[in-house]
């Protein structure tokens, strides 16, 4: 009795849920939770909510396409709005877990950076990783060749535990072209180039894991320089004082999209909210809080110069950098990974 | 009459037993009922998640669904040259049908595990091959990517038959097949994880010497000391149990960075110059680890040293023992569950660190979790995860055996 009574109690909720999943929700925003929601809320979300009436939830997520594969497989997907990174962005493209953006409903492609142009996904953050150097104990603006001259500069350099990010760095550093790095990246050679460099540095390398240990590695004196997520450089210097300088030139950059879940009930709510997204004046709010440059054009435009300085998408700063080539890491990280790992476990 | 009464004891004694008897059973079945409820979650939550992972180690079940047609021509290929017409033929229409279902990208995901590229050769081919072409599927697909004239992209296909397969277990041991289905050896500059193994199995070997040498005396002092004494030491060591395992790591960092405590110390005391690299190094893994698991060897060797009668090593002396012969023929030998409890419990947590070496080792020192995450977060090779996990189990379970077999489990004690 008992069982059958919890079995069909059991059956009740589900019904109710299942039904209630069909039912119209409000739109769910999905972003990385913490500090950058936090920001994201005050800049975008609430904004959003006052300018158009539109009721919205929010949930975290911490990516992997795994997670949104399964909740597309399991038909019981409850989000509308998720920010990606550009692998999961490509990947879930290729699955066709997303919608096909209209453009023309979101201000057209030439209102975004090229770079943030995607037929899944619109760019909304634009991020790099840079060189950082501790301006109390490096006079001066190093380079990538400065980075991997330790005879004339000693110390311990950080870079991230990884194979990627660093083999670019490695060719930078030799003196390849920003625009020919993953050109040489494709062949053998240019793989046997930048471990070469990387053997060159391997003793005086401080390998970093969590992008919270690259300022902090900086800021005890464990390492000269080092390569870091340029958002913590700033911040660290906004709320803790520190005057640590950012090498933008020889960056790597990547950018956060916002996708919509293929067949989401709330599609025009979406697309409502990306048009909301796509205003520069909107965008430039966000660099006051956290240091993620806006991907519209003009998104820079009126900011002061100390905000401009550390805003990723000055069209100073990205003219200098590199945007990382996903294809090519897509292609190659298993390989590279093992002998990456191989090579530092010797 | 006796006779009779013998019977009756007998029916008795019969009627008895068969009661005990069933008192016995009701009162297992009620022990059963007992246990069940933790029984089942141990299973649902602990045991069926484990053995669902550690089977990804051994199946492999994301190509065949997608290739059907593909592996089917591929039966019986030898794997020397090229494929024959009809293998062609079929993957022009695998590709087609997964790319109608959207089923590709798995696939192609776990093809790209064992040959870097083939995920964008499948997807990129599948994509030129959807409209109708001129000429022969073979002429067609090669021209779609030059990647499938090789005889090794043929291979990793076969290779992915499922449903069981050794890949990910090779591969975890820097071995691999070629496309002819030999064990070869992955090239030198790839090989990993054997040096890993030996790696993480030598921390945690030296972990629980270290362990032993500095714990063996502490417990020692708790266990004969004034109670006083002993009562404020035992608080030490439990202390750290009451922090977590990550501020603790953490206060390695503050305590051995450049700039830290030690650093200022040892300058200040002039046996360096200059501040020295203590952090992301063996040296910082190994004694975190010390600290960190000290309590699980000192804890059995006190619980052990507490129950040996203080008299005995009073006799030893009083029989003119010399001290180091009393403890080395009177004391020692009662303590050696204690030593064998707490060697095993160091040991086969230290082979499964991770935080600590992640934040304080340096590229050489990371162990065999750390694959084990990376592959699973990274770049989401699940297989070979798994794989790592369970020869990692299956070399702990082996050692577990050893002890049992050399020392026996009866001897170990906790309390």
């Amino acid at each position: 009795m008992m069982r059958r009574s919890f079995l069909a109690a059991a059956a009740a909720v589900f019904l109710a849920s299942a039904s209630g999943a069909a039912e119209a929700r409000d739109l769910t925003i999905v972003s990385w939770g913490g500090a950058f929601q936090d920001a994201q809320r005050e800049v975008y979300f609430r904004p959003f909510q006052q300018a158009t009436g539109i009721r919205f939830v929010e949930d975290t997520w911490d990516g992997g396409i795994g997670v949104l594969r399964t909740r597309m497989q399991s038909g019981n997907n409850t989000w509308d709005l998720v920010q990606v990174e550009s692998e999961e962005l490509l990947l879930g493209c290729e699955e066709g877990l997303f919608e096909k953006l209209d453009y023309a409903r979101i201000g057209g492609r030439e209102h975004y950076l090229p770079e943030a142009v995607h037929e899944c996904g619109v760019g909304t953050i634009l991020y790099n990783f840079v060189l950082a150097w501790d301006r109390a104990r490096f006079q001066g603006t190093p380079t990538w060749a400065d980075f991997w001259n330790v005879e004339r500069f000693p110390g311990k350099r950080g870079l991230r535990r990884g194979v990627k990010l660093n083999l670019e760095f490695a060719l930078l550093a030799d003196g390849v072209p920003p625009n020919q790095v993953y050109a040489t990246l494709r062949t053998e050679a240019g793989i046997e180039r930048a471990f070469r460099m990387l053997d060159r540095l391997k003793p005086h390398i401080v390998w970093w894991q969590a992008s919270a240990q690259a300022p902090q590695i900086l800021g005890s004196g464990e390492v000269l320089m080092t390569s870091a997520p340029n958002g913590r450089i700033t911040n660290a210097n906004r709320t803790e004082r520190r005057d640590f300088g950012i090498q933008w030139a020889g960056s790597l950059y990547t950018i956060d999209s916002w996708v919509i879940m293929r067949g989401s009930p709330n599609r025009e709510q979406a697309y409502r909210f990306l048009q909301f997204a796509s205003n520069p004046a909107v965008q430039a709010r966000l660099i006051p809080l956290i240091p993620y440059g806006g991907t519209a054009k003009g998104a820079n435009d009126g900011l002061p110069p100390d905000l401009l300085a550390v805003s990723p998408t000055n069209p100073e700063n990205l003219a200098v950098s590199l945007m990382i080539d996903d294809q090519f890491w897509l292609d190659n990280l298993d390989r590279l990974s093992q002998r990456f790992n191989a090579w530092l476990a010797r | 009459m006796q006779e009779i009464a013998a019977i009756e004891m007998g029916k008795a004694t019969a009627a008895l037993d068969h009661r005990v008897r069933r008192a016995g059973h009701g009162a297992k079945v009620s022990a059963a009922l007992l246990v069940a409820p933790l029984l089942l979650f141990v299973i649902v939550a602990f045991a069926a998640p484990i053995a669902a992972m550690l089977a990804r180690s051994v199946t492999d079940q994301e190509v065949a669904p997608v290739l059907p047609r593909t592996l089917e021509a591929l039966r019986g290929w030898n794997g020397t040259a090229l494929p024959d017409d009809a293998a062609f033929a079929a993957l022009v229409e695998d590709l087609r049908a997964a790319r109608a279902a959207g089923t590709l990208p798995v696939a192609a995901g776990r093809l790209n595990h064992d040959r870097a590229g083939l995920r964008t050769t499948l997807i990129a081919s599948a994509r030129r091959l959807a409209a109708p072409f001129e000429g022969s599927a073979r002429e067609a697909v090669l021209r779609a990517d030059p990647a499938w004239g090789e005889v090794e992209t043929w291979g990793a296909i076969a290779r992915a038959r499922g449903p069981w397969t050794d890949f990910f277990l090779l591969a975890a041991l820097d071995l691999r097949r070629d496309a002819a289905g030999e064990i070869i050896a992955v090239p030198e500059e790839k090989a990993v994880f054997r040096t890993v193994f030996l790696r993480t199995f030598w921390i945690a070997a030296l972990v629980t010497a270290i362990t032993l040498l500095a714990g063996y005396p502490l417990a020692a002092l708790i266990a004969l000391g004034p109670p006083r004494l002993a009562a404020s030491l035992l608080f030490a060591v439990l202390l750290p149990f009451w922090t977590s395992l990550l501020v603790r790591t953490a206060a390695w960092m503050v305590l051995l960075a450049r700039e830290g405590v030690v650093n200022h110390a040892l300058v200040a005391l002039g046996l360096f110059g200059a501040p020295q690299q203590l952090l992301f190094n063996r040296f910082a893994v190994v004694i975190a680890m010390v600290h960190i698991l000290l309590p699980f060897m000192v804890l059995p060797l006190y619980a052990v040293m507490r129950q040996i009668p203080p008299i005995h090593l009073r006799a030893a002396a009083s029989l003119g023992a010399p001290p180091v012969s009393a403890f080395r023929r009177v004391w020692l030998p009662q303590t050696l569950p204690g030593i064998g409890a707490g060697c095993l419990m160091v040991f086969i947590q230290a082979l499964g660190f991770y935080i600590t070496p992640a934040l304080l080792g340096g590229g050489a020192d990371q162990m065999l979790p750390y694959f084990i995450g990376f592959y699973a977060n990274q770049t989401v090779n699940w297989g070979l995860a798994a794989a790592l996990s369970l020869l990692l189990l299956a070399a702990t379970l082996a050692i577990v055996g050893l002890y049992g077999r050399l020392v026996g489990f009866g001897a170990v004690r906790t309390a």
